[in-house]
């Protein structure tokens, strides 16, 4: 008898009992819970790894010697790299359900609006803002987005970019969400320049800092001083200081109740993509051998990306004076930004206290708050 | 209501075209002035036209799309487990995924960080969205296909191989061939890389043999999920043939580059012809129960797809912008196949080394005999009795076929693609600096010696990759016990001593073969052994090699 005739009928899981008949899970890695989340069975040890199962390790080089994948590609170092899991645990199912459902809440409250003729009540010196400077904003968010997308090639592990990876999705969608919102509602208001908002982003002096800062970190060579800028300086600082601590909580008194909820979908991102980066700064600063280099390198991150970005935020200043209702005001809206930072920063470990901003004089120039809170 | 009124007439409200979306879209993008930025991935191409979007599509679109896709794919899953698929599925074809399904999440991951290299390399921002969607695509599928995975692994009556899966991926020789396969989407020179090995030649030739033809063949055999995942993961690559194209357009226009493309076409083409080839003319003509004469053959298939709406309707065309096409190169691939069986040696090689693999390959049968010499005259003359030998030699106890007094001579393995130089008369050596190595064909000499060199034609090209690693598996274990090896590897079961690999798909503890059942026999690696000897028994060893062998009946 040969082997094919003792086959047997069907193939199904628990038809035959035998040596690994029951080995129905995915054993080379540890989970780091108690049992495998489906994340970490569909993501953990896809990119393989020398130190671990790679046997004949990297089979390809770059000209100059650089394996496929290199620790080299950031200067923070770790004892385990494999040791991250995204808090968020995305996998491709999980993000496009939750995309998905965001492009459809956006659309829901986009339609609504302009059939209820909502954007025709916008309040006009309301429709400005929008048009020049929420028009300038997408530019920051799509920057952002370009320096994740190319970030998330350079990680050690998969769990790390994918994280970016998902990151950069959010920041693109959101871009694009700005960009589309604007176009529509801005056909149902006469005169809507959608051109004016790039022109203020990039020749405005209100939002040169921003794009400077921006820039500094689309051109940072270090793929996770790219997502530490983006996460845990940029984003607290000037990104939430602009949605929240301006357009959501001004747009109401204009008359404007749509933009809220379209820039409401960027902070719900923002809370996961936190969340993901806060925990692997977090363990790379706990690394017994690394953590205080670590430590250091993040610092002076903080310093450069800080720096910058405070100086953003400073000069975004005016726009608060902008709506004719005044329902927020900047230096509310910076300490709280100052707050979120330095708590994200006692998350991680590392001093993102900043100085408080001096006192306002009423009529004092934004040009002179600037300058003072920048020294 | 007048008639035509509707609802969605009379509330919907006037939104903006897709051509202006996109236009809109594309200009988000703006040039920095505050600081450069750093190019940080290597090129010798230049690139000085933005390459423009054919698609016109925006991520608002994308994303319920891409969820409606899931939708129907998860819901096929659960319905083939209603329906009881794993009753009826050919375990011949399921343990073929046990390989297959370990390689494709790699080179699906390593085309989602490519994009990162098109992404900055491509001047504009209209062609972004395209590399957006496709980088998310990639992300998609790396892990839709690990999900698939894990749900063989549950439902299949043996989840052994499954279930070590990436550790295997890792491993072992045959998976080797996977990995140059998706290292080559994003390492060396960005261009070469991302666009015309991945976009150009892998995405819009070979995706139509690996993700088209191999569902047909899995239907075929009762598994509904793989053609479920698969054909999905296909529909995205329109797409990516759409931004490879458009990206090529664009490296076209400047004729400095033109050496190049030829160089890396030539390349890719051959090297994809090479990788793919192996293992998904394997997986569809061996893995397969089927045996419908009336279907077509891994040869008929890859002359419709290859040949006539690859080669045909992109390749050549592109002539008309001056690139050089190696048409000797298509028909030597084609002829490959029909007339020098690279398929059939490659299923009798990966037979050969049964007990280092992670999947159980059984013997092929009178049936299937009749229908590969109804397709490939001559076939039995050449595989018959190597096939009768594997099946008598499927009993545990049995000397492995790899050491058995077939007549089988184990092969060289290819430096540049990494699969063995099963077609012994093609079999060719040369020393790059100043070693000696080991190719399939003239073309992967080229391949390594030339393409991938610091200098092409008198033309530096200081970006371009260079081959690196321990590429032979078999250096890595020359010279130790099979059980070893093969422990070292992880490829046992729980129990310690049963092997993962069985050449047999029989389900009886006693006819599992162990870790004692192949201790006792050597791994060397032929090109440890060639190196070692002087020139001339190098030489006369050589010509032996390409007079091939005769199989015997033992």
């Amino acid at each position: 008898m040969t082997m094919q005739e003792t086959t047997t009928a069907s193939a199904a899981a628990g038809a035959k009992v035998f040596p690994g008949s029951d080995s129905r899970r995915y054993n080379y890695f540890e989970p780091k819970g108690r049992k495998a989340t489906h994340y970490e069975d569909v993501t953990v040890d896809v990119q393989p790894d020398p130190e671990r199962y790679l046997l004949q390790n990297w089979i390809i080089s770059f000209g100059d010697g650089t394996p496929t994948y290199s620790k080299d590609w950031t200067a923070l170092k770790c004892a385990d790299w494999h040791g991250y899991r995204a808090p968020d645990q995305e996998w491709e199912r999980t993000h496009y359900q939750r995309q998905s459902t965001i492009v459809g809440m956006i659309q829901n409250v986009v339609e609504n609006a302009r059939r209820a003729g909502a954007p025709q009540r916008f309040d006009k010196a309301w429709v400005a803002v929008l048009q020049n400077h929420v028009g300038a904003f997408k530019h920051a968010e799509y920057g952002l987005g370009t320096a994740l997308m190319r970030a998330q090639r350079y990680g050690y592990t998969q769990m790390v970019n994918n994280a970016i990876l998902t990151n950069a999705s959010y920041k693109l969608r959101f871009a694009q969400d700005l960009t589309l919102y604007l176009a529509e509602v801005g056909s149902d208001i006469g005169g809507f320049d959608l051109d004016a908002g790039k022109a203020h982003w990039l020749d405005d002096p209100i939002w040169q800092p921003c794009r400077e800062a921006v820039e500094h970190i689309r051109a940072a060579i270090d793929f996770l001083e790219q997502y530490f800028a983006v996460n845990l300086v940029f984003e607290p600082l000037v990104g939430e200081l602009f949605r929240s601590g301006f357009v959501m909580q001004v747009a109401a008194a204009q008359n404007d109740f749509s933009t809220p909820s379209v820039i409401s979908a960027a902070e719900a991102d923002y809370e996961r993509n936190l969340a993901n980066a806060v925990e692997l700064f977090a363990l790379l600063l706990r690394d017994p051998a690394h953590g205080e280099d670590n430590r250091t390198m993040l610092q002076s991150w903080f310093t450069h990306h800080g720096g910058l970005a405070v100086k953003a935020a400073l000069q975004l200043q005016p726009l608060w004076s902008l709506p004719r209702v005044k329902a927020a005001s900047f230096a509310d809206a910076f300490e709280r930004a100052r707050g979120r930072v330095a708590a994200i920063g006692r998350e991680i470990g590392i001093d993102a206290d900043l100085p408080a901003l001096p006192p306002v004089e009423v009529g004092q120039p934004a040009a002179a708050v600037t300058d003072a809170a920048a020294e | 209501m007048p008639d035509g009124l509707t609802l969605n007439k009379i509330t919907s409200q006037k939104g903006i075209g897709i051509t202006e979306a996109a236009r809109r879209v594309a200009d988000l993008g703006w040039t920095p002035s505050y600081v450069k930025e750093a190019m940080s991935f290597p090129t010798d191409y230049k690139i000085s036209k933005a390459p423009r979007d054919p698609m016109k599509q925006v991520l608002r679109s994308y994303f319920p799309m891409q969820e409606e896709k899931d939708n129907r794919v998860y819901g096929a899953l659960d319905a083939a487990l209603r329906g009881d698929m794993f009753r009826n599925v050919e375990p011949r074809w399921i343990e073929w995924m046990k390989l297959f399904l370990a390689i494709i999440p790699f080179p699906e991951i390593s085309a989602a960080r490519s994009m990162a290299t098109l992404g900055q390399l491509a001047p504009g921002d209209d062609l972004r969205t395209g590399f957006t969607m496709q980088m998310i695509d990639e992300f998609r599928h790396s892990t839709i296909q690990m999900n698939l995975k894990k749900w063989y692994m549950e439902n299949y009556i043996d989840p052994a191989g499954f279930d070590i899966t990436e550790k295997a991926f890792g491993k072992c020789y045959a998976t080797t061939i996977g990995r140059q396969f998706g290292e080559a989407f994003l390492t060396g020179d960005a261009i070469t890389a991302s666009n015309i090995y991945l976009q150009v030649v892998a995405e819009t030739a070979f995706t139509n043999t690996l993700f088209v033809a191999m569902p047909s063949e899995a239907a075929r055999n009762g598994d509904y999920a793989l053609p479920t995942v698969f054909l999905s993961v296909q529909s995205d690559e329109s797409r990516h043939i759409g931004n490879g194209h458009s990206m090529l357009m664009s490296v076209l226009k400047e004729p400095d580059n033109h050496l190049l493309l030829e160089r890396d076409i030539r390349y890719s083409f051959w090297q994809n012809h090479m990788i793919v080839d192996a293992a998904i003319g394997t997986i569809i003509e061996y893995g397969t129960k089927h045996r419908d004469k009336n279907k077509e053959s891994y040869a008929e298939l890859w002359h419709r797809w290859i040949f006539e709406d690859y080669y045909r309707t992109y390749l050549l065309p592109l002539e008309k912008y001056g690139i050089k096409i190696h048409h000797d190169d298509v028909h030597e691939a084609f002829d490959s196949i029909v007339k020098k069986n690279y398929v059939h040696k490659i299923a009798q090689f990966f037979s050969a080394g049964w007990w280092a693999n992670f999947w159980r390959i059984e013997a092929m049968t009178e049936r299937d005999f009749e229908w590969f010499e109804s397709k490939y005259p001559g076939w039995y003359d050449q595989f018959g009795i190597w096939w009768e030998n594997y099946a008598k030699l499927s009993k545990p106890g049995s000397v492995p076929i790899t050491f058995a007094d077939t007549g089988y001579v184990y092969p060289h393995r290819c430096w540049s693609s990494l699969v063995p130089c099963v077609i012994r008369e093609d079999f060719t050596t040369d020393e790059v600096d100043g070693e000696l190595f080991t190719y399939a064909s003239e073309v992967d000499r080229w391949t390594h010696k030339e393409a991938f060199a610091a200098e092409y034609q008198g033309r530096p090209t200081p970006a371009m990759g260079r081959f690196s690693g321990r590429r032979q598996w078999e250096e890595v274990y020359d010279g130790w016990d099979l059980a070893d090896a093969i422990q070292d590897m992880g490829f046992v079961r729980p129990d310690g001593k049963t092997l993962v690999a069985q050449p047999h798909l029989s389900f009886e503890e006693k006819d599992m073969w162990t870790l004692d059942h192949v201790r006792g026999h050597t791994i060397r690696s032929p090109l440890l052994a060639l190196r070692e000897m002087t020139p001339q028994q190098r030489q006369a060893h050589v010509d032996e090699y390409r007079k091939g062998f005769k199989i015997r009946r033992v």
